[in-house]
């Protein structure tokens, strides 16, 4: 699937997410599915909670315990291949990379794609963190908690 | 004919690591490109780097091309720097022809990098000559250097990494790519760039390829067709895109028609992107002191571009008499930098082809 298409399985995508209890606080979702050179999410992250290895070409692995959400890591990684998710009573929280112009601006609402581009409804903007250093937005997005494992951007303003 | 000591042709990442090496070492430098703007393709690179920090990692293309260039610019009294100077001849005895403001210039040098870097492959299919065929390398200099939007939609040819990184920066510049599409079963680059695009909504269609731009006088559609487990195109299975470009990323082949004059000795190692260099462990070409870095040695990413340069820069220096103070420290850094990168499934291919050069080269001796 994502050797031909571009997108993970499902599957995938649940092997790196944790269980609801432990998302009760946010934590880093690492999707990096391919042993590739490369290693900002480790140099970056703050509290030593994502591990590479001596071997940069092996995938990230995170403790969820170290893990503080704080989503430097998000801005860091080259292949934009981290969100930070939380589950907040019935609405799924995320802080996504966004590098489109113009960026999405508090208390907007986007409709929100998942993995494989198609729509799948529509997610209040909560927040947008501009970086002149790393020109990465931080959008931090709400969705339907149902959608946790669907929802991966928001593409445009909802009309 | 001017005398130099060290000269570096092409100031990309290669050769400005090339450069900075040499001048730390205590050698002075020329470099020489064709361009009027020096840092190669980097210039152009507006993603974030992959590697690690030593590579600057989670640095975008063009700020790296910035911190090279100042880290040149404190060796302004040993590195001189001519732009828009295209070296058309390079001789046995290291003297190279230069083409400067009209003039041709001869330069004998003492020891001489080549970072010429890669020429981009084309894609033979029908009407491929209408305006609106693009090599990747050309979208991208409109877009990232002159600030020109090349089309409005576009069907991209090739999913590796260049294929896949013009596509998301298109799309960055508010252009709509139709589809990408890809001859292999299976994408070519890193899946990182791939799920970028694929989360946006763009196609990406494996086994198929472009088979023919319509139009009379540019591009209006392209028509892509699917293929078998064989290659061969299967009838009934083309689709038309109304687009008004169609840009072609299908690989890069080393340059190597200087080192091929000077008689280098030169080998097809296709995991290298073609007819590649036999070079020592220290980038040196069957021509003595001629030292070769980057995709000129062999198409790999620009990551290691900047550790090979510096390696061979290092060693151009020391033949010259200037060894580096921590030249063993730097070099055996460099080496295992270099096997640090290529240990992935990526690099794999380029080791392979490496593997294969020093066969050419064990075989020779």
């Amino acid at each position: 699937m994502l050797d031909k298409f571009g997108f993970a399985t499902p599957e995938q995508v649940a092997s790196r997410f944790f269980t609801e209890e432990v998302l009760k606080k946010p934590k880093a979702i690492l999707e990096c599915y391919e042993d590739i050179p490369c290693n900002p999410c480790v140099t970056s992250c703050p509290t030593g909670a994502i591990t590479i290895g001596p071997d940069i070409n092996k995938q990230p692995v995170l403790d969820p315990d170290k893990c503080t959400g704080c989503a430097v890591c998000v801005g860091a990684c080259p292949g934009l291949a981290i969100m930070v998710a939380q589950i907040k009573e019935d609405r799924a929280w995320f802080k996504i990379p966004h590098e489109f112009l113009p960026h999405p601006a508090k208390n907007e609402l986007w409709d929100a794609a998942g993995r494989d581009g198609r729509l799948i409804g529509v997610a209040k903007i909560e927040g947008v963190v501009l970086s002149p250093k790393t020109k990465t937005a931080i959008v931090t997005v709400s969705i339907e908690k149902a959608q946790l494992l669907r929802f991966a951007t928001v593409v445009t303003k909802h009309a | 004919m001017i005398a130099k000591e060290l000269v570096v042709i092409g100031g990309g990442p290669a050769g400005l690591c090339a450069a900075i090496a040499a001048a730390e070492s205590g050698s002075r430098v020329l470099i020489l490109d064709r361009s009027a703007r020096l840092g190669g393709q980097l210039i152009k690179q507006t993603h974030k780097f992959f590697g690690s920090e030593n590579q600057y990692a989670k640095t975008r293309g063009f700020d790296i091309a910035k911190i090279l260039l100042s880290r040149v610019d404190t060796f302004a009294d040993l590195i001189e720097i001519w732009v828009e100077a295209t070296v058309v001849a390079l001789y046995p005895d290291k003297v190279l022809t230069v083409v400067q403001d009209g003039k041709y210039i001869k330069i004998q040098a003492k020891a001489i990098v080549v970072a010429a870097g890669a020429s981009e492959k084309f894609l033979a299919f029908e009407n491929n000559d209408l305006p609106g065929v693009y090599g990747a390398g050309a979208v991208q200099t409109l877009m990232n250097v002159y600030g020109v939007r090349p089309a409005d939609r576009v069907l991209m040819v090739g999913s590796g990494n260049i294929g896949l990184i013009v596509s998301y920066q298109l799309m960055q510049a508010g252009v709509k790519v139709a589809a990408i599409v890809e001859a292999a079963p299976r994408i070519g680059g890193y899946k990182v760039h791939a799920s970028k695009i694929a989360r946006l909504g763009v196609p990406i269609l494996t086994s198929t390829t472009v088979l023919r731009a319509v139009g009379e006088t540019c591009v209006k559609q392209a028509v892509t067709v699917k293929l078998d487990p064989a290659w061969k195109p299967i009838p009934g299975t083309e689709s038309v895109h109304d687009v008004d470009a169609i840009c072609v990323a299908v690989g890069l082949t080393p340059l190597t028609s200087l080192l091929a004059m000077a008689g280098a000795m030169t080998s097809y190692i296709p995991e290298l992107g073609g007819y590649a260099p036999i070079l020592t462990d220290e980038h040196e070409s069957t021509l003595a002191d001629v030292f070769v870095a980057g995709d000129a040695a062999g198409v790999e990413e620009a990551s290691s571009a900047m550790v090979e340069g510096r390696l061979a820069g290092l060693c151009a220096a020391k033949r010259l008499g200037y060894p580096h103070a921590d030249f063993d420290d730097i070099v055996s850094e460099c080496h295992a930098q270099l096997a640090g990168l290529r240990n992935g499934p990526f690099g794999c291919k380029t080791c392979a082809g490496i593997a294969k050069m020093r066969e050419v080269r064990d075989h020779a001796r």
